[in-house]
Formats: structure tokens, sequence, C-alpha cells
């Protein structure tokens, strides 16, 4: 046996008076040092994971502003927005009136125009149809927009309306409206 | 023989169709029998295995954000620094970790030196080693490339120069290690492949490494073999916390150099983009390749047909080939330097000789480093192939223990020898 | 334990060695400075790096470049949103291109890269005798003394001895390697009016535009240190406490 041995140690073995307490001792040690193990590998862990999230350079392009000055009533333009289109429309008001017209039980994905905007001449909308992420037309002049007057994806036909909702086609939802706020009356800051 | 027996019914039913807890028993649980005697220099073999991983983790996430092109690395290596998330941290510790690797590895090598564990049976075991060793050397020499500093580019220049010294077949052949007439985006795309490459062909020999050890088990600082079971314990739970505990140590020491002082070991001249047509004023490789520039550039003068050149090469490879004969240039049977007295002395000359060469590589090949130089590699070659062999025939050893235990124990280790045959664990 | 001792203190002896080494090479010795960013509970002093930063602005950026630090970086030194666009909106940088394809000019935007004063290399050296004036991003790290070489070099011009010929050109500087540089003496006495009223001694803006620049060359020091000395105190904690459960499990040998 270990005790003949080493007359001062802690035999592990239950039945000794003294060893309760030893036992209590050490195993508290133990889990001191397998608790500091968890913690130390969390600390460790979390910069490796983090490391591959957005950098700052990254983060720094993650909102635009855009100037809607010179965006025309019946124009609308472009921007680019964390790497992917975004369309800024002015619309006309035959444009929010057709919009504001549709029965919501017409609508494969239903939602007001209401909802879509803030203020209604100006739509926001993420250019990737909701589809298979194609970028659908209707932002030239002479470009087809589709049977509702809005935007057409001629990848597999999607058919958006003058809301950028979609009314017709393989496409599930809406196009997306992305977060963005006025800063002024003639500018919006997207993201 | 204590079988592996799992009461668990997850485990048992891994086990009987990847029998894997029973091979992790075997290598480093209850039956893997280790010396009990083993110091704290035992320790550096795991600290190695760790310091790789480490090198690796941090590797593949510093390579899911470099750019291997001449135009971009040294700028992406600067976004890793202030942009990436925890970048900054990330690469002090893989170019803290390269360092840390060879200090491990150095120590680890001296050891075995040291206590002639290169020695029969083992010689295959230290073989793979010195692979390891010059694997290892591959790989921070590519690394090193990789951030486009002026060291980066000029060491690369200078290194892959070397080969033209070569008759005949060494201009094609570093035209071909180029990848174009010098050092360019070829040479630094090719090179950070590789770089990513080596390191898991050093997991692959560090394996072979660990097998090879596993057939014989470890030496130990005595230098004899276990005369039987009371002489070993197992590697788990003794050795297991042992080397955590080292690791603990090496990870202070390591996260103080991290945080407090990640630019010591480095050359600053390397924050300075890569530019072919200036050079820097002193070109240095990193510390732990300087003892082998020293050699390289002691070499002043030509042989006959050999230009300084190329001796200057041949020795430098030379200082780290030798190596793999030192199981067949030292055949003293005592393996432990405990034992031989005169062998301990010159070991540590070696090692201070090993010393004053990194500091020459570190100097401009001047006199008075130039002079020192030359005596230092003298004396390199002369330890292994004049003084090992002489040692070997003319050593009075001293007389060894009579089993492991002996040397710890008063008054003979006769009783406790015989008192441990009834242990349990000793049923072998 | 004694032996893991003697292994440091021999690892500590090589390290000295080869960085003593280095030093030695280089010329006249360097006084050292007291920088508020130096040992472990170093930072920076955001006053001193708003007034280096104006050093930069009004002295420097004539002629060097501080391609690797953005605008938006500049909150560090304790900048505002506002203070940061209106900042970066007083550079105009190169835009596009354009609908039509053309290349335009616009205001710089946080996001940006401070502009260079010169397009490229070529025309950095036409502009200056030949030299390319350095990139300063990186300077403080790129230099053996740092920031103590930066402040020695810039207060360091001085008369050249007699004997000694100073090429066309050529400045004569006590502590540039060689002697001689390229660069004439970049700060005179009031060069710049600080905002928060120090006195623009040359003295003064060669150390706030040191510690402007120990601060480009790595913004990320302070956290750097902060994180440092909690996992040494960490590890130190965690390494005793593994010590204390190594010499529990080998009381019990078998």
């Amino acid at each position: 046996m270990a005790d003949s041995a080493n007359p001062g140690a802690d035999s592990g073995h239950s039945g000794d008076g003294h060893s309760g307490d030893g036992e209590t001792r050490r195993d508290f040690l133990y889990l001191t040092a397998a608790a500091m193990g968890v913690v130390g590998t969390a600390a460790v862990a979390w910069p490796i994971i983090d490391s591959m999230n957005p950098a700052a350079d990254v983060r720094a392009l993650s909102s635009t502003e855009v100037d809607l000055s010179p965006i025309e009533v019946g124009m609308a333009i472009t921007v680019i927005w964390r790497g992917n289109p975004v369309f800024v429309r002015h619309r006309t008001p035959v444009e929010i009136e057709t919009a504001r017209d549709v029965a919501l039980d017409d609508l494969p994905d239903p939602e007001t125009d209401k909802a879509r905007v803030q203020k209604p001449q100006w739509l926001v909308i993420v250019g990737v149809c909701t589809h298979l992420g194609c970028i659908p037309k209707g932002q030239r002049v002479g470009e087809a927009k589709g049977e509702y007057d809005g935007w057409f994806c001629p990848c597999h036909g999607s058919h958006y309306d003058t809301s950028g909702r979609i009314r017709k086609g393989p496409a599930p939802s809406n196009l997306v409206v992305p977060p963005y706020k006025f800063l002024d009356d003639t500018t919006i800051e997207i993201g | 023989m204590s079988e592996f027996k799992p009461t668990n019914p997850v485990i048992r039913w891994i086990e009987h169709r990847l029998p894997i807890f029973s091979f992790l028993d075997h290598a480093v649980g209850s039956e893997y029998p280790t010396p009990r005697n083993l110091n704290y220099w035992w320790n550096y073999g795991s600290l190695a295995g760790i310091a790789l991983m480490i090198l690796i983790i941090t590797g593949i996430m510093l390579a899911m954000q470099y750019t291997p092109h001449q135009d971009f690395a040294f700028d992406s290596v600067e976004r890793i620094m202030r942009d990436v998330n925890y970048g900054w941290l990330l690469r002090y510790v893989h170019m803290n970790g390269g360092s840390f690797f060879f200090i491990v590895v150095y120590i680890h090598i001296l050891r075995g030196l040291y206590y002639g564990s290169y020695k029969e049976p083992r010689e295959l075991l230290w073989i793979i080693g010195v692979t390891l060793l010059l694997l290892m050397m591959a790989a921070a020499f590519l690394g090193y490339v990789l951030p486009w500093g002026q060291l980066s580019y000029w060491a690369a220049k200078v290194i892959t120069n070397m080969f033209t010294a070569f008759p005949i077949v060494g201009e094609p052949i570093v035209t071909w290690l180029w990848g174009g007439y010098t050092v360019g985006n070829p040479t630094l795309n090719r090179f950070f492949a590789l770089h990513y490459l080596i390191p898991f062909v050093i997991v692959g020999v560090v394996m072979l490494h660990i097998w090879a050890l596993h057939r014989f088990g470890s030496s130990n600082p005595v230098g004899i073999d276990a005369n039987g079971p009371q002489d070993k314990i197992p590697f788990h739970p003794y050795y297991t916390i042992k080397d955590l505990f080292g690791l603990g140590v090496f990870l202070t020491l390591f996260a103080a150099l991290v945080f407090f002082a990640p630019n010591m070991l480095g050359e600053t001249i390397n924050y300075v983009e890569a530019n072919p047509l200036v050079t820097p004023a002193h070109i240095v490789p990193e510390w732990y390749f300087l003892p082998f520039y020293a050699i390289l550039r002691s070499v002043t003068f030509d042989l006959w047909f050999l230009s300084a050149k190329l001796i200057g090469v041949v020795l430098m490879f030379g200082s780290t080939m030798i190596l793999f004969l030192v199981p067949w240039l030292d055949r003293s049977p005592v393996r432990s330097a405990r034992f031989r007295p005169w062998y301990k002395w010159f070991f540590w000359i070696w090692v201070f000789d090993c010393a004053v060469l990194t500091w020459v590589g570190a100097n401009p090949p001047e006199p008075p480093y130039l002079y020192i130089g030359q005596v230092g590699t003298v004396w390199y070659f002369s330890h292994f192939l004049v003084i090992l062999p002489l040692l070997s025939i003319f050593e009075p050893t001293k007389p060894l223990p009579s089993s492991i235990g002996e040397p710890v124990l008063k008054g003979g280790g006769a009783a406790t020898a015989t008192g441990a045959a009834s242990k349990p664990m000793e049923k072998a | 334990m004694k032996r893991l001792i003697i292994a440091a203190a021999a690892a500590a002896v090589l390290f000295g060695l080869q960085a003593g080494a280095v030093l030695a090479a280089e010329g006249k010795a360097l006084p050292e400075r007291d920088w508020s960013f130096s040992g472990i509970f170093g930072s920076f002093d955001r006053g001193a790096m708003q007034r280096g930063l104006q050093v930069y602005r009004e002295v420097c950026s004539g002629c060097h470049s501080l391609r690797l630090i953005a605008f938006r970086n500049f909150a560090a030194l304790g900048y505002s949103e506002d203070e940061i666009k209106a900042l970066a909106a007083e550079y105009t940088v190169e835009g596009g291109p354009d609908q039509e394809g053309e290349m335009f000019e616009r205001p710089g935007l946080p996001a940006d890269r401070v502009p260079s004063p010169f397009p490229n290399a070529k025309a950095a050296a036409a502009a200056n005798n030949g030299a390319v004036p350095p990139d300063l991003s990186l300077m403080i790290k790129a230099r053996d003394g740092g920031a103590d070489y930066l402040h020695a070099l810039l207060t360091g011009y001085a008369e050249p001895p007699d004997d000694l010929e100073v090429l066309e050109g050529q400045n004569y500087n006590l502590y540039f390697p060689g002697n001689m540089i390229a660069m004439a003496e970049p700060l005179f006495e009031d060069a710049v009016e600080y905002g928060d009223g120090t006195a623009a001694t040359v003295e003064q803006m060669a150390s706030d535009v040191a510690h402007f620049l120990a601060w480009a060359a790595e913004p990320a020091m302070e956290e750097r240190k902060r994180m440092g000395i909690k996992v040494v105190l960490f590890l130190l904690v965690f390494t005793a406490v593994l010590f204390a459960v190594k010499r529990k499990v080998w009381a019990n040998l078998p």
C-alpha cells in the first residue's frame, strides 16, 4: 500500500477519518484547476472565433450615405451597400397611388406600402431578387419593369410592383427594405 | 496486464468499432509505463507539440486574412494588425510562437545530447527528430518571407542565391525555385503554399517520432534501462500533470513576451516594405538561424576548385546534417552525461560554442567577429568529428547505479524494490 | 525547478547577446526618454497624440504619407464622429468611376485612408532631390530605438564638425546612421500653433509627433498591454494551482 512509503500523503481511500478532509481539499484543488482550465480555453477560443467576424475596415463600410437631391421624380439610382445594389426610387404620385390601392389578399407576401416606406415618395429596397439572387431590371429608363410597373427579374420571371413587392413569379417574398434613416430631407443613411 | 474495460455504454459502442480509447490508454494511460525518475528536461517534447499546435491554429486564422501577392502581402499583414478583430494577437502569437518552438526544440535536442537519448535502441527516434528540425527550419524560413518586409525579401534572395554555389546545376535550380529571374511574385506565392503544407508534414513525422518513442519508451536521466516495472509509473496521471504544469510555466513566459515585448526577438527593418532596389545595411536571419549563418559566412577562402561560397554552403547544411551521425560518432556505452565527466565538460563547451556562434551571426562578417566565428566553426565540427569518437575510446566513465531507483533511495533500493513487486500496478 | 530557472536564465542571456549585438552596430547612443506608453502599464496620452496629429498635418504631411491610417482611426485620439467627418471632408480623394466611367474628386469620408502628398514614389522622389520620403505609418516600429530615435533625430540637427564636407542635398544629423540625412530640419520654434495653448518648442513638437506616430505604428498597443496584464496574472495563478495539483498527484507514487 502507498501509506507505508508515504505516511503524510492522502491515500485516497475511504474509511480513514483524516482522509475525508484531505479528499475535500484535494477535490477542491482539482476542481479549481479544471475550472481555470475551462475559463482559459474559452478565453483563448474567443479571439480565434471573433477574428472571423467582420473586421474594422469592413464594418466601416457597413453604412452608406446617399444624397437624394439629384434624383428627379420618376427616376431611380442604384447604390452599393455592403456589397449589394440598393435601389432608391423617387416615386411619382401615380406609382404611390398604385402601390397603396393593392388589396393585401392579392399579394403573395402581404405587406402594406406604408410599412415599406418612411416618406411615400422615396422607396429604398435591396435590388436582389428574393428567389435566387439575380438583380432585377427596372432601374433604367427603357428597361423592362414587368407587368406591375416596378421591377422585373429576367432570370426566372419574377414581377415586382411599385412598392417592390412580389406579385407574380417564383420569388417567395418582397424585395428587402434595408434599415435606413433620414439624416435630413435630402440625405439618407443606409445601414 | 490490466485491460481497458469501459463501463459507459456509448464508449463501449465506439470502442468496439474503433478502438480509439484503448489506443489512448496505451499511448498515455495505465498501459504506457514511464521511468519514474524523469526530470523537467523531459517536459520539452510535449511543449514542442503544443508549440506546433499553437502555430497551426494561429497560422490557419492568419491564412484566412493574408494575401500572398507582392503588391498586397505587406498591407494584408498590417490589415491583420489593425483591422481584424484580435488580428494583432494572432500575428504576435504566431510570430513569437515560431521563436518559442525553436527554443523548446533546441532545449529538447540538448537534453537528448546530454543524456544520450540517441543511443541504441533509439537511433531512429533521434534521426526522425533531426528530420523534424530540418522541416521546422524550412517552414520557418518560408514563413518569414511572407510579410514581404525588407528582410523577408532579402533573406529570401540571399538564401536562395546560395544554391548558385553548386556548379552546373546551381543556376537552373535557383531559377526553378524563384519561378523567375529573381525573387518575385511567383516565389512569394509558392512559398505561401509550401509554408501552409510543411506544418502538416511535420505533424505526420511527429506521429512517427512518438510511435518510435513508444517502441522502447522514454530514456531517463540516469541512462540505464528499467530493471522491472517497479522503476516505472503510468504516464497518466503523473506525467500528464507534470507536463501541464510545465505548460503553465511555458505559457506564462510566452504570454509575457507576446503581450509586453512582441518585437524583441525580431528585426525592426522588417517593418519596412520590401524594396528590391535597396539592400538593408545588416541582413540578419531570425535568431534561431544565427549560428548557421555564422558558419556560412566563416569561410572566406577558396580551396582548390571549391569556391568559398560553396564550402560555406556545404558547412552550413553540414552543421545540421552532422546531427544525424551522432549515434555513430559517439560510441560510449554510457548514455547519460551524469556518469561521463569528460563528456559533460565538452557538452557545455559545445553549448557555449553555439551561443558564441549565435552572437557572431548577429554581427557583420568582419574582424573580430569573423575570426571568432571561424574558431567557433572549427570547434563545432571538431566536437562531433574528433571529440565524440575519442571520448568513446578514452573516457573513464563513472560507475553506473544498479537501478533507476537507487540514486534517490537512501540505503539502497533493494527493500522497496522487492516490496513494490506486490503492488497491483506492476502486474505487467 | 532550479534547472528550469537555469534554462530560463540561459535563454535570457542568449537573447541579450543577440539584441546587444544589433544595437552596438549603430552610432551615437540614444538619450532614453520617458514615454507614457512605455512599460507594462503604458497608455497613450490623447493630448500629445492630438498635438502630434497637428504637427503631422501641418509639417510632415507635405512630404510624408501615412497610408495605413484611416480617418476613422482618429477616434482613438478622442475625436467624436462628427469631428472625424469634418476632418475627413477637409481632404479630397479620388472617387468613381461614375456612370460615364470617369474618375472624379470627392471630399474624404471617415472610411478613407489619409491621402498621400504624392501620387506615386517617382513623383515623391522628383520633388525631394531623388530621395523618397518614407511613409510614416510604421516608422516607430521600423527603426531601432523607436520613439526615442525619432525624437533624437528631429532634435538632432547640428553644425557638422569642421573637417566634414556636407554634400548638396544632405544635412548633418547627430543620430541618423552615417550622419548625412536628406531631410532638412523640419521643425522650427512655433511652426504650429497648438489649440490647447502648449508652447510649440522644437522639443515639444518632436515629442508630440513621436507620440502620435507611436500610436500610428501600433494602435492596438493599449489593448495589448491591458489584456497582457490579465492574461499573465491568470497564468501565474493557474500555474501555481497546477503546481499544487502536481505535488498532490506525485505524493502518491506507486
